[in-house]
């Protein structure tokens, strides 16, 4: 329960002071001439704005919470998730396969471990309650979208790298499964790297966002342990189910069914 | 006696440098053909689709069997390919082998030795890798003694003429009654010694040749 007598709320010109630290940054990068400037202030004005309409898009859900609505809006969240995905391949699949692949594989794992959580654990009243439903899949989404994004960058550029050593396999004889093991592992490991360093260093090294989020809030720190820990166990059971999907899906766009390998079906984006 | 490999309208599906109506021949058991052509006429991947590793129109039979009527696992260790670029997976040159494959007669034939297996492959001169990538093919243990078909893509390109005279009384060595060599080479000196047709890609079609310098 939420201790109110110590929430502080914050004003405006709290996060103007803040931004002054972003405005630093910009300014470092012009100095130094390290070209990232523009992108940091375009970055950070779009997380305000997306913040502050997402704030108001769930004022609204929940005065006016219905299943229908909470659905389409974790359908919305999950379309714009393939797309970000999509948009960070440095080779992504050509066409429409990527964006599919990537969303597929985040509906999968996103809805299962958050309709578990949501049904099993948290035991909401409605479950479907958009107060839950939605920071939970959320949380869930945004942490298997980066796995998903780094071991899907990770498994075309490294078939695409190693294309010589893939294809000396297949001609020996090999599935494509065998060819391909070294770019799955390291597209594997590259996808579960953030969570697993996430976990090991939890409560060590620093306070997960959400904790210190309840803790600035007024929650006992026991509980918002516990909340962090659940939502830890949810992040990596998502992150590893979206990966392997994304994976196996990517794989099988990267080859056919006579274990050829199809670098053809990627195609070259010269910026990120 | 049926040919061993046997290729009809065969033509790479994609950007096909070849002419329209593909590289259709016979390779019979016990014979070396020998293709050449210029660079970029798609000699490589005339290889490359006969060994199923690129989608292709037309068809190719081994023994009598269709291509696409074997698991492709299995056509390519029928029909073995040895790229002109060879491509490695792991640190040690041993660890591309089969463990069960015997190699010091082998190594000695090409002019390496016994340790060349235990070396680090990133260390390897561009000669040493193809030979070793030469051997890989080479010794890859049939599992059902069928015929087999080598797909060699400029195998001495990288080697001193002593090197390639050792690996070219190799080649001979390998050539069973029931097996057959189909190489690229540069070198028309090379095909007189070594193969008994000889294909020249000419506008992008396949025509016989004949072997004398």
């Amino acid at each position: 329960m939420i201790n109110t007598s110590t929430y502080i709320a914050l004003r405006d010109l709290d996060l103007f002071i803040a931004s002054g630290l972003v405005i630093l940054n910009a300014i470092l990068s012009l100095l130094l001439g390290l070209g990232v400037a523009r992108q940091m202030l375009i970055a950070a004005v779009r997380m305000v704005v997306q913040l502050a309409v997402m704030a108001l898009v769930l004022v609204a859900l929940f005065r006016h919470a219905t299943p229908a609505l909470t659905a389409l809006t974790c359908l919305v969240m999950l379309v714009f998730a393939g797309y970000e995905i999509s948009n960070r391949q440095a080779r992504p699949l050509a066409g429409w396969w990527t964006w599919g692949l990537s969303t597929g594989a985040v509906f999968l794992s996103g809805t299962a471990v958050s309709l578990l959580a949501l049904t099993t654990q948290i035991h909401a009243e409605p479950w479907w309650d958009p107060r839950y439903a939605l920071p939970l899949l959320g949380m869930i989404v945004g942490n298997t979208m980066n796995g998903i994004s780094q071991s899907l960058n990770a498994l075309t550029s490294q078939a695409y790298g190693d294309r010589l050593a893939i294809e000396a396999r297949l001609a020996l004889g090999g599935t494509r499964w065998q060819a391909l093991q070294p770019a799955i592992r390291a597209a594997a490991r590259a996808g579960l790297m953030g969570i697993i360093n996430s976990m090991a260093s939890s409560g060590l090294v620093f306070i997960p966002g959400m904790m210190a989020g309840q803790l600035l809030t007024g929650v006992p720190p026991m509980d918002a342990a516990r909340y962090q820990i659940l939502i830890m166990f949810l992040i990596a059971g998502g992150t590893g189910l979206g990966t392997v999907i994304a994976i196996i899906l990517g794989a099988l766009r990267l080859t056919d069914d006579r274990h050829r390998l199809r670098l053809e079906r990627l195609q070259v984006r010269t910026k990120l | 006696m049926p040919p061993l490999l046997k290729l009809e309208a065969l033509a790479p599906l994609v950007q096909s440098p070849l002419h329209p109506e593909g590289a259709s021949f016979e390779v019979r058991a016990g014979t070396t053909v020998a293709i050449m052509g210029p660079s970029g006429c798609g000699k490589s991947r005339l290889l490359r689709t006969i060994a199923d590793l690129e989608p292709s129109s037309g068809t190719v039979w081994l023994n009598g069997q269709e291509k696409k009527t074997i698991p492709a696992p299995l056509w390519r260790r029928r029909v073995v390919y040895c790229a002109a670029e060879s491509g490695w997976w792991a640190d040690r040159v041993g660890d591309h082998f089969q463990p069960s494959v015997r190699l010091t007669m082998a190594l000695e034939a090409v002019g390496l030795p016994a340790e060349a297996m235990e070396w680090s492959v990133p260390r390897l001169s561009s000669g040493e890798r193809q030979r070793l990538a030469l051997l890989r093919a080479l010794t890859l243990p049939s599992e059902d003694g069928e015929g087999r078909v080598y797909l060699l893509d400029e195998p001495t390109a990288a080697l001193d003429p002593d090197s390639t005279l050792r690996v070219e009384a190799l080649l001979r060595t390998v050539l069973s009654p029931s097996c057959a060599v189909l190489m690229i080479t540069h070198h028309r000196e090379q095909a007189a010694r070594l193969a008994n047709r000889l294909l020249c890609f000419d506008a992008g079609r396949l025509v016989a040749k004949a072997l004398a310098p």
